[in-house]
This record gives structure tokens, C-alpha cells and sequence, in this order.
């Protein structure tokens, strides 16, 4: 079997499991898997940029937050259906990250950290100055009357399921195919030795303002997904702590490998779900758990699973 | 509208396994749990599900909400508990984080079967939570004094019958400023939902009153310096209105102090500023003077009643408002009265509607609903609320109290008449 081919298996086993997932799973688990689908994809949207082109963004929660109120607001604002909403939401997270991009590319390194942050920091502002409008901090709710798509009743178990299963198949296959792609070499090769790419005659600069769109846009893609299938937008969504989430989630999982997000997503999550119905000092936990596996996974679990026995895991 | 028209009823996973013919091995895995919730059994403990801020900026809060539901619970099930059964607090921590705390009302529903969920208290984690609760069926008992359920953008399981909202409590404020403090008004208020929403009710009230709100100074969320904003407060103003909240009042206060000097004018705030703050910390002497509004008295009075001694009492808070075991451990007391209050309706409610298991859910809230004198007494030791059904949000006294020698001297006592507004919601038309 060629790697294309396991790669193949590998992805659509992922999507089958899922689904299987969804009828043996606890209703409770049933509900967090929803929740990890959809951050998964924001992670996976991270992961492209981190782990495949070398760029570190701290301001990845802008583009969530792009995502989560370009459908929010439109819905409230104008009333939308969810699908266009939904559009709206992409459109929003292509608009912000085409800038962001355009203006943090550049520089490099430690600096295209800062500025991503900076940006995600005047992005988080700007949603609290126009709270007349975004309802700042506390947010808002999208009824459940509204978040009904084609007949189907986005708040029930099961269209919930099915619509987050959904988007994450359709980004989760779409990663497949670029990182595989000669986009997606390139972008590796980018991230291996910038200068040796530019030498060998790629357009670096552009390679990087489409992988930090592409990147943008699925993340906003999870942000309008979570608004929808959650119903509510705030501004907490674009603090820093929501730009740290997706490079623990990646770092967890597995930089550079398409299926690291999943499995870092849904790690930390139940490592917080369990641990704090232990112990109040769960972050504690989170953070001890964090350092063990940087010190003994330092590539994250799909990672060490990639170097120790997959070795063509994309 | 034709969006609402048009849902079709729920896919339920038993239907999806039929269409996939799945079979009875994968069926008999999930078909115990898609039968929704068994009724409980007669002597099985009343499960609430407690939605606490253990940590993020509402973990001092979150202590004392803490502290309080414990005691509340405690002294139900010393009274006989809840229809003969015990009542059971299971506490889950949200962070004072709005997508976790939306995992955390999940989390009541669907694992620990919890009855209803209660105890919030930061606005934004409600706004997160409430559309799950909504969707899950389940009562959603807030304490958060937020408008956001008397404001109509929450849903029927939503509920605020054991404190007062902002709206109430910030226009009825605006009689006693205007006619013992000032008319013309300075606001001073951080710079997001919660500001605005004292910057739009207090203006509209003290506009009502013959005053003026003669400036609006928004203060950003991130500042920790504040002496560049004091030049703007007018030579005119009468009384400076503050609201500030988080570890920075302490600057604030320091700060405001330096540049008024000897000579200030009237100053007016809310104590939220100040929950579990010892209002004899250092840099908070030029608050003497100054008034307070307080939900509920931190230091004992004069006139202390019979039930705010036993609610003391039973909470573990001394006659200053701080921990009976620890002096400097001040308590969020203008808030946390909530808690007890709640669960006490909470009692009521489930009582009223002879509350068997979740399939009474919205006979429970029918119930809550159906309330309305809430007298002074040992459930109610804030003070007598009037519980308005269609609104779900109780309105009760508010207290105004001044810094005289370190303590807080209550002043003045609110009718619950100043605290009312036309009604923004009917939620009893809204079906279950």
C-alpha cells in the first residue's frame, strides 16, 4: 500500500470512527465530542500554519472571533439564515487574515508573534468598544429559534453531531489534501529552510500569506461553527487565552501531523474535565501533564506515534 | 415567523440507529441512555447541580457562593429536605469562563443527572450557559444580578428569583443621589457590558429625578492608571458615580483621593467594587464619607433582624461580614445572599409542584413562576422581594450605606417600588 493509499485509510477510518463514536458514546460524550469536532478544526487551522509553515501566530483568536461574529452579528443584525451567516463568517475571518497577514509577514520570528498578538489584542478592544453593538464581554445569545438550517433543528443531539461531524470532515480531508499537495511540500520546505525554498526559486512570501488565510479562515470557520451549534458569542473568545488554546491543543497532539489536533483537542479537554472534578488546582494538573509530555512526547502524541512506528503519517 | 414553523422534531439517535440498521448489539449499548431520565426514586437525593467560579476573576465570589450553598443546603436538609429527600450540592468548577461554563450545565444534564443548575453569578458565563440549559431542558436557577434574564434574550429554563438585577438596583439609586448627594453627575465606569449598563440606567433614572449625568468617563478594561482620567471629570460635578471593578479599585480609589485632596464632592458606588475587600485596607481612607450601594449590609446594624443574624450564623460571617474563623477573609456579602435565597425557592417550587424527578421540570418552574410575595424571613433574610413570573427576575429593597469610622452605616433603605420597570419579556408565553 502506497502512503497516499494508507493516508487515505487513515483519514477516512478517523470519519468512520466518529461516526461509530456517535452511537456508543454516552449522551454526555456525545455533547463533548460536538464541542472537540469544532475546536479540533480551529486547531487544525492553527496546525497548518504552525506545524506545517514554521508560524507561530499568538493571535489566532482573532480569526475564531471573526468567524464567531461575522455569523453572530450578521444573524442579529440582519437576519441571516445560518448558511449565509455562516458564509458571512468566512468571508470575515478571509477579510481579517488576509490583512493580518499582509501586514504581520512582514516580520519574522519572534516579532510575527508579537504582532499577531498585538493584533488579536486591538481585535478583542474593538469588539469591547463597540459593545453597543457586540454586547462586549457578556456577549450574546442566538436563539434557538434561529439556529434551524433546511428544516433541521441545529440545537438538537443529533443535527449537532452531524453538522460539527460535518465541518470537521470537510476541513479535515481539505488538510489532508494540501499538506500532501505541492502547496502543502512547499510549505514544509518553508518551514524546514525558508532560505534554501527562496532559492530554489518558490514565492515564499506569498506561500505564507495563503497558508496564514487558509489557516484563518478555518479557524474562523470553527468560530462561526461554535456560535451556531452553541449559541452565543462574547468577547472572551478573542482574548489571549484563546489564541494559547490552539497551540496547546497542536503542541499536545502533534505539530506538523493532520491528525495532532484531534487527538490534542480532545486530550486536553477531558484532562481538564476529569481533573477538575478532582481537584480545584486542575490547571495544575493540566500544567504538570504539559511538562511530561513536552519532556517525554516533545513532538506531541501523534508525534511520537509518527516517529515511532507511522512514519508516513501525514 | 416561518423559520420557527419549520423545525422538524428531533432526530433522536434511536431513529438514526433504525435508519442505519444498526442492530440491537449497538442499540443495546445506547438505548438505556436515550431513554431520557429515569424518575427518581422516592428517597434518592434532589441533585443540584452547582455551577461555581473556583477559578478566573470570579473565584472570590466563588468562595463565598460556595460557603453559602453549602449552608443553605445544610440547613434544608436539617428542615427534612426537599419533599422527604435530601438535597445533594454537586459543585463543578466553570472557571468564570462562559465556553466552559456551558460544558459544565452540559455536564449537570447528561452525566450527573443533576435536577436543575444553579449559582452563576458573572454575566457572560450565564449568556454562554443559558442557550445549553435552554436546549437541555433543564431549570437554570442564575444568581448574577445581571439584566439579562429580565431583558428577554434567555429562554423559559432560565431563572433569577433570588436577587435583584442592575437595572433594578441602579435606577432606584437614582432618588437618594439626587436628593441627598447632588444633581449633577460624574459617571466613572470600566468600559464594557457591565459600565454601560450602569452608565445607560443611571442616566435615564437620574434624567427622571430633575439631574444630569454631566459626564460619561469610560475607563478601558486593561488601564491600571487612572490620574489621566480625573481632569476630565467638570468643575460642576456634584457627585462622582464609580463602578469600577477588579484589583485595580484599589489604584482607583488611591488615586481619585490624590487628586481630589481635602476637597471632593459627594461620591457615590457600588460595593461590587469592593466585595470581599476589607474597607480598611490601606489607600481606601479617602473612601470616608462616601456612600455605597450594598445588596445586603456587609456590617451588622443597629437594627440587625432575627434572620440576618441566623443567616450569618449558619454562612459562618461575623457582624463585620468576614469569616467567623478568619477576620481578614471579608466576604462577597451583597451578593451571596442569592444563593441561600434560591435554593430556599427552590425549596418552594419543588414543593409546589410535588417534584418527583427531571419529567417535572417545567411544573417546577410553572411553580416558581406562579410566585410572588417573597416576605422577610429566615428563606428570605436580605429582605421581602416580589417575584415577577413573566419576567423571572425578583425585585426586592436595595440598601445605601456610608463609610463612617471603617464600617459601612446603613443609610437608607430603598422601597422595592423604586426598584420596577415595565416588563421586557413574557416568558410564560414561551412553550417548554
Amino acid at each position: 500500500m502506497t502512503d497516499t493509499r494508507r493516508s487515505q485509510a487513515l483519514h477516512a477510518g478517523v470519519i468512520l470512527l466518529l461516526i461509530a463514536l456517535f452511537f456508543v458514546l454516552p449522551a454526555y460524550h456525545v455533547g463533548n465530542l460536538a464541542r472537540i469536532l469544532v475546536l479540533a478544526v480551529y486547531a487544525m487551522g492553527y496546525n497548518l500554519l504552525f506545524g506545517y509553515t514554521g508560524l507561530l501566530s499568538l493571535g489566532h483568536a482573532l480569526f475564531f472571533a471573526a468567524g464567531m461574529y461575522g455569523l453572530g452579528m450578521t444573524m442579529q443584525f440582519f437576519d441571516l439564515d445560518p448558511a449565509t451567516a455562516f458564509g458571512s463568517g468566512l468571508i470575515a475571518a478571509l477579510v481579517v487574515s488576509a490583512v493580518v497577514g499582509f501586514l504581520a509577514l512582514r516580520t519574522s520570528g519572534v516579532a510575527f508573534m508579537i504582532v499577531t498578538l498585538m493584533f488579536a489584542q486591538a481585535g478583542y478592544l474593538t469588539i469591547l468598544y463597540f459593545g453597543e453593538y457586540t454586547r462586549g464581554d457578556e456577549g450574546f445569545v442566538i436563539q434557538q429559534a434561529e439556529r434551524v438550517f433546511a428544516g433541521f433543528d441545529l440545537t438538537g443531539p443529533t443535527e449537532r453531531y452531524v453538522a460539527a461531524l460535518l465541518l470537521f470532515s470537510v476541513c479535515f480531508s481539505l488538510i489532508a489534501y494540501i499538506v500532501q499537495s505541492p502547496f502543502g511540500r512547499s510549505l514544509v520546505a518553508i518551514r524546514e529552510n525558508e532560505e534554501r525554498a527562496k532559492m530554489l526559486g518558490y514565492d515564499v512570501v506569498r506561500h505564507k500569506l495563503k497558508a496564514v488565510i487558509i489557516s484563518g479562515v478555518m479557524s474562523g470557520a470553527a468560530g462561526a461553527g461554535y456560535a451556531l451549534l452553541f449559541g452565543y458569542a462574547g468577547a472572551t473568545f478573542a482574548t489571549v487565552q484563546y489564541s494559547i488554546l490552539p497551540l496547546l491543543w497542536v503542541l499536545l497532539g502533534g505539530a506538523g501531523v493532520t491528525i495532532g489536533p484531534l487527538i490534542g483537542t480532545a486530550f486536553m479537554f477531558y484532562l481538564i474535565d476529569y481533573s477538575s472534578s478532582i481537584t480545584t488546582a486542575y490547571m495544575l494538573v493540566a500544567g504538570v501533564v504539559l511538562v511530561l509530555l513536552t519532556l517525554f512526547a516533545p513532538q506531541g502524541l501523534a508525534g511520537e506515534i509518527r516517529k515511532r512506528a507511522l512514519p508516513w503519517l501525514p | 415567523m416561518n423559520k420557527k414553523n419549520t423545525i422538524i422534531s428531533s432526530i433522536t439517535r434511536r431513529t438514526a440507529l433504525k435508519a442505519l440498521g444498526a442492530g440491537t448489539i449497538v442499540a443495546s449499548g445506547a438505548l438505556p441512555r436515550l431513554g431520557g431520565y429515569a424518575q427518581a426514586q422516592s428517597s434518592e437525593p434532589i441533585k443540584i447541580g452547582f455551577q461555581v467560579h473556583r477559578t478566573g476573576i470570579g473565584a472570590a465570589y466563588g468562595r463565598w457562593y460556595d460557603r453559602t450553598t453549602n449552608a443553605a443546603a445544610q440547613r434544608i436538609n436539617d428542615m427534612g429536605g426537599i419533599n422527604g429527600r435530601p438535597v445533594e450540592i454537586i459543585a463543578e468548577d466553570d472557571g468564570t469562563d462562559p465556553k466552559r461554563g456551558a460544558e459544565v450545565v452540559e455536564k449537570f444534564a447528561t452525566q450527573h443527572g443533576c435536577d436543575i443548575a444553579f449559582g452563576t453569578l458573572f454575566s457572560h458565563v450565564v449568556f454562554g450557559s443559558a442557550p445549553r440549559a435552554g436546549e437541555l431542558k433543564i431549570p437554570y436557577f442564575v444568581v448574577s444580578e445581571g439584566h439579562h434574564v429580565a431583558s428577554g434574550k434567555l429562554n423559559r429554563y432560565t431563572l433569577q428569583p433570588g436577587i435583584t438585577d442592575v437595572k433594578s438596583q441602579v435606577q432606584a439609586m437614582a432618588p437618594f443621589v439626587s436628593d441627598n448627594l447632588g444633581k449633577k453627575v460624574t459617571m466613572i465606569f470600566p468600559d464594557f457590558a457591565f459600565g454601560h449598563d450602569h452608565r445607560d440606567y443611571f442616566s435615564e433614572a437620574i434624567e427622571r429625578q430633575g439631574g444630569e449625568v454631566v459626564a460619561k468617563i469610560a475607563i478601558p478594561p486593561t488601564e491600571t492608571s487612572f490620574t489621566k482620567y480625573f481632569p476630565n471629570i467638570p468643575r460642576d460635578t456634584e457627585v462622582v458615580y464609580h463602578v469600577m471593578v477588579g484589583p485595580a479599585v484599589l489604584t482607583f480609589v488611591k488615586e481619585l483621593g490624590e487628586f481630589f485632596g481635602p476637597s471632593r464632592p459627594e461620591i457615590f458606588g457600588f460595593i461590587d467594587s469592593l466585595e470581599a475587600v476589607d474597607i480598611n485596607s490601606p489607600g481606601l481612607e479617602f473612601l470616608e464619607g462616601t456612600y455605597f450601594w450594598e445588596g445586603m449590609p456587609r456590617y451588622a446594624q443597629p437594627d440587625q433582624t432575627s434572620h440576618d443574624k441566623a443567616y450569618r450564623a449558619a454562612v459562618g460571617v461575623d457582624d463585620n461580614g468576614a469569616s467567623t474563623s478568619d477576620a481578614k477573609d471579608v466576604s462577597t456579602f451583597a451578593h451571596m445572599f442569592g444563593c441561600w435565597e434560591t435554593l430556599n425557592i427552590v425549596k418552594k417550587g419543588m414543593e409546589a409542584a410535588d417534584y418527583k424527578g427531571p419529567d417535572d421540570r417545567a411544573k417546577l418552574i410553572e411553580a416558581v413562576e406562579a410566585m410572588s410575595d417573597m416576605p422577610l424571613s429566615d428563606d428570605h433574610p436580605q429582605g421581602a422581594k416580589l417575584f415577577n413570573g413573566k419576567t423571572h427576575q425578583a425585585f426586592g429593597h436595595q440598601y445605601i450605606s456610608k463609610v463612617k469610622d471603617g464600617r459601612l452605616d446603613l443609610s437608607h433603605t430603598t422601597s422595592i417600588e423604586d426598584t420596577f420597570y415595565d416588563d421586557e419579556v413574557d416568558y410564560t408565553k414561551q412553550p417548554f
